[in-house]
C-alpha cells in the first residue's frame, strides 16, 4: 500500500513539475493582476462584470421565485459566474453550445433570454429554444451524456469544413460518468475541435470531489486520453476567458480538444430543493470562498483602471434590477401552454397513434362539449 | 435490372447508394471501416468513400450513439452501426433520454435524423447476447421509429427510407437472415415506405401477423396448412413496428375474423401485446376467437445448444393457428 501510495505522489510530483496540475491566476483576489492581460480588451472586461452582476442578481431572483412558489425547483449558479460568462464570452456565434442544467450565466451571455431560462423553470419547454442563429442545445439533464453530443457535432463541424467548435458544459461529477470519459476518448482518437468545459464546484449535490474521484485534479484526466489539459482559478474571469480563447483556437487550427477544468465553487445549494448544510459546513466554506469571489475582485481591478466608477455601478445595479424584473414579468405574463403542445414535435410527420391521441384527448378534455 | 441479393448484400447496396447520394451521410461504428463489418454489411465502403465517411470507432457504444446525435444536430445523417442489439445497452441512455426527446424538447428545432442499424435476433447459434430481440423497447419510446425488414428487397428499400426520413429510426437487420436467401433486388435507389405492412399472402381463414425471421417460418406453417388442410392464412410482415400499420392489421382481421401474432421476442410485454389490444379497440366485434400470441418464453433467451426450442417452432405456431381456427 505505501509503495503504491510513494508512487501515486512521485507521479504527482512529476505533473506538477511538468506544470500539468497549475491552476492558472490572472487576476487575484484583491483585485490586482498575477500577469499581463493585454489579450484582453478593456470592453469585454467591463462586459464580462456587467453579464455577471446581472446574472447574479438574476439567479438570487430566480431563487426567490421558487421560494414564493411562483416557478419550479431551480438550480443556482451563485459563484460561478466567472466560469460561466467568461468561458460564453470566448465563444463565437457560430459555435455550438452543450450546457448542463446549471449553465444560465453562460447561455444568458450567448443569447438565452432570461424570461426563457425562468420559463424552463416552470415545466415550459418552450424555455429551451435556442436563440436566432445560435446553437444553443437544450441543457442536458442526465449528467455527461452531452459531452458525447458536442463531440458528434465538432466531428460534423469539421467534416462540413465550418470554422465553429463545440464546447460541453458540465460538472466534476459528470466526470465519474462513463460517457466522459468516452467523449474524450473520441475526441482524442479523432482530433476534434471540441472544448470540454468542467466547472469543478467542489460538489456533486452532496457528494465532495475528494470523494467523487482519486485523481487529484480533472484537468490531470486529460494525460490519460492525450489531449490538452488546463487548469484554472474559475473565479478569475480573465484566466477562464484566456483558457476558453486558445482552446477554440487551438481547436480551429486543427490541434484537437481541449479538457478545462475551472475550478469554481458552488455558493448556495444543489437546487432549491436541496439543503446544503447536511453535508457540509456551510457557513464555513462560503465565508471561505466569498474571499474568492469572481465578481468583486473583477471590481476591484476594473476600478483600479478607471474602466468602472461608484457611478457606473449604481446605474449598473438600477439596470440589472429592471432586466430582472422585466424578465419575471415577461415569464410570468406568458398565457398558459395549450395543452395539446404535448403532442406537437414527436415526430416530424404525425403518425396515426398519436393523431388519434390528440383526437381523443381534444374530445374528453374538460370544457369542451363531447 | 436486378439481380438475386441476399440481405446483408443489399443492406450493403442501400449504403452504397446513399453514401453516394448524399454528402451528409456517414457511417460509424465498431469493426465497421477495414473489417467492413462483422457480418460485412459494410464491405468495401471505407475504399470507396474514404475514412471521413465510413468511420471504424473506438469500442463504445454510448459514445457511437452520442456522437450521432451531436452529427446529426449538425447537419449530418449518420447511420451508426451497433455491432449486436445486446451491445446497444450501453448506449440506451443516448437512445431513450436524447435521440428519441431531442426533436420534442427542442420544439423541432434540433432534429435528430439518423438510423441505427443493428443485427438481432436468435438464430445463429451465437454466443451468450448474441440473439436478443428487445424490438419493444425501442418501440415503447416515443420519437423513435422501429424497422424490421425480412428480406432482401425490403432491407434495400426500407434502409433508404430510413436514412432519409428525418427522424430516427431503429433499424433492426435479422441476423438469421442475412445470408439465408436471396431475392430480386433491383438496382439503384427505391424507397420501400415506413409504416406501411405488407401481405405476403392472401388468406380467408386467420390472420398471422409476423416480422424479421419469424416470417419465414410463419409463411411455411401457412402454405403447410393450405396444403394439408385446406386452412387459408392472411400472413401480413409488419415491416414497421412503431409506428404500426393500424389499417393493414385492422382490415385483415376484419376479413378473417380471426388472428394470430408471432414474434421471437419474449412473450410478457412484448410487442404482440401490443397489437392483441389494437385489435380489441378496432375490431373485437369481427372476432371469431381469442387473439393468440406466439412468442419466445420469458426467460432469458438461452445459450444457442437451447436456442431452437425458444424460438417459436414451426410446430407451436402450427399448433397456435390450428387452434385459432378451430376454436
Ligand atoms: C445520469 C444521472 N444520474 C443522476 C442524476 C441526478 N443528479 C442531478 S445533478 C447531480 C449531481 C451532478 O454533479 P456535477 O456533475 O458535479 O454538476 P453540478 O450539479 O455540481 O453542476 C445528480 C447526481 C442525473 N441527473 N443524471
Amino acid at each position: 500500500m505505501l509503495a503504491e501510495h510513494d508512487r501515486a505522489e512521485r507521479l504527482t510530483e512529476i505533473a506538477k513539475a511538468e506544470g500539468l496540475y497549475e491552476e492558472i491566476h490572472l487576476l487575484k483576489e484583491d483585485g490586482t493582476l498575477a500577469g499581463p492581460v493585454d489579450d484582453i480588451p478593456p470592453e469585454v472586461m467591463v462586459a464580462m462584470y456587467r453579464h455577471m452582476v446581472f446574472s447574479r442578481a438574476f439567479d438570487r431572483k430566480a431563487i426567490a421565485l421558487q421560494r414564493q412558489g411562483r416557478i419550479g425547483t431551480y438550480a443556482p449558479f451563485e459563484g460561478q459566474e466567472a466560469a460561466q460568462v467568461a468561458s460564453a464570452m470566448a465563444l463565437a456565434p457560430e459555435d455550438f453550445v452543450f450546457p448542463s442544467y446549471r449553465d444560465h450565466a453562460a447561455t444568458m451571455v450567448l443569447g438565452q433570454s432570461p424570461a426563457n431560462v425562468l420559463l424552463y423553470w416552470s415545466g415550459r419547454v418552450e424555455g429551451i429554444r435556442s436563440p436566432e442563429g445560435r446553437h444553443i442545445l437544450p441543457p442536458s439533464v442526465p449528467i455527461a451524456t452531452h459531452v458525447l453530443h458536442a463531440v458528434g457535432a465538432a466531428w460534423a463541424s469539421r467534416y462540413r469544413k465550418e470554422s465553429a467548435v463545440s464546447i460541453a458544459y458540465f460538472g466534476d461529477g459528470a466526470t465519474s460518468e462513463g460517457d466522459f470519459h468516452e467523449a474524450l476518448n473520441f475526441a482524442g482518437v479523432f482530433h476534434l475541435p471540441v472544448i470540454f468545459f468542467c466547472q469543478n464546484n467542489g460538489y456533486a449535490i452532496s457528494v465532495p470531489f475528494a470523494r467523487q474521484s482519486a485523481s487529484r485534479t480533472i484537468a490531470q484526466r486529460a494525460i490519460a486520453y492525450d489531449i490538452v489539459g488546463v487548469r484554472v482559478d474559475g473565479n478569475d474571469a480573465f484566466a477562464v476567458y484566456r483558457a476558453v480563447k486558445e482552446a477554440r483556437s487551438r481547436a480551429l487550427h486543427g490541434l484537437g480538444p481541449t479538457l478545462i477544468e475551472a475550478v469554481t465553487f458552488r455558493m448556495g445549494a444543489h437546487t432549491t430543493a436541496d439543503d446544503p448544510t447536511r453535508y457540509r459546513d456551510q457557513k464555513a466554506v462560503v465565508e471561505a470562498w466569498q474571499k474568492r469571489d469572481p465578481i468583486v475582485r473583477l471590481r476591484l481591478y476594473l476600478e483600479s483602471q478607471k474602466l468602472w466608477s461608484e457611478a457606473d455601478e449604481a446605474k449598473l445595479q438600477d439596470e440589472v434590477k429592471r432586466r430582472v424584473e422585466a424578465a419575471v414579468e415577461e415569464a410570468l405574463a406568458i398565457a398558459p401552454p395549450d395543452m395539446e403542445m404535448m403532442f406537437d414535435h414527436v415526430y416530424a410527420e404525425e403518425p396515426w397513434h398519436l393523431a388519434a391521441e390528440r383526437e381523443e384527448y381534444r374530445r374528453t378534455r374538460e370544457g369542451v362539449s363531447v | 435490372m436486378s439481380r438475386m441479393l441476399n440481405l446483408v448484400q443489399a443492406i450493403n447496396e442501400a449504403l452504397d447508394l446513399k453514401l453516394a447520394d448524399d454528402a451528409r451521410v456517414v457511417l460509424l461504428g465498431e469493426d465497421i471501416g477495414k473489417n467492413g463489418g462483422v457480418f460485412r454489411a459494410t464491405d468495401g465502403l471505407l475504399e470507396k468513400y474514404g475514412e471521413e465517411r465510413v468511420i471504424d470507432t473506438p469500442l463504445a457504444e454510448s459514445a457511437i450513439i452520442g456522437t450521432s446525435i451531436g452529427m446529426a444536430v449538425n447537419g449530418l445523417i449518420p447511420v451508426p452501426e451497433i455491432q449486436f442489439l445486446a451491445f446497444i445497452f450501453p448506449a440506451l441512455d443516448q437512445l431513450f433520454s436524447h435521440v428519441a426527446r431531442m426533436r420534442y424538447r427542442s420544439q423541432g428545432q434540433f432534429p435528430v435524423p439518423m438510423t441505427i442499424r443493428t443485427p438481432y435476433g436468435a438464430g445463429i447459434h451465437g454466443p451468450e447476447l448474441h440473439a436478443e430481440s428487445v424490438e419493444s423497447f425501442f418501440a415503447h419510446t416515443p420519437g423513435l421509429k422501429v424497422v424490421v425488414p425480412s428480406g432482401p428487397y425490403d432491407a434495400k428499400g426500407l434502409l433508404i427510407s430510413a436514412i432519409e426520413d428525418p427522424d430516427p429510426v431503429v433499424f433492426l437487420e435479422p441476423t438469421k437472415l442475412y445470408r439465408a436467401f436471396r431475392e430480386e433486388v433491383p438496382e439503384g435507389l427505391y424507397r420501400v415506405p415506413i409504416g406501411k405492412a405488407k401481405r405476403v399472402r392472401e388468406g380467408e381463414d386467420v390472420s398471422v401477423f409476423a416480422w424479421g425471421s419469424m416470417l419465414r417460418t410463419a409463411l411455411k406453417v401457412a402454405e403447410a396448412l393450405e396444403r394439408e388442410r385446406g386452412f387459408t392464412c392472411d400472413v401480413i410482415d409488419l415491416r414497421t413496428l412503431y409506428p404500426l400499420d393500424r389499417d393493414a392489421i385492422v382490415e385483415s382481421v376484419q376479413k378473417t375474423g380471426r388472428a394470430v401474432v408471432v414474434h421471437e421476442a419474449h412473450k410478457t410485454a412484448g410487442l404482440g401485446a401490443e397489437i392483441v389490444s389494437l385489435i380489441n379497440e378496432e375490431a373485437l366485434l369481427y372476432l371469431r376467437a381469442p387473439v393468440k400470441r406466439i412468442a419466445g418464453f420469458d426467460v432469458p433467451v438461452p445459450f444457442f445448444a437451447l436456442e431452437d426450442e425458444y424460438m417459436p417452432t414451426e410446430a407451436r405456431i402450427r399448433a397456435g393457428i390450428e387452434e385459432t381456427i378451430t376454436f
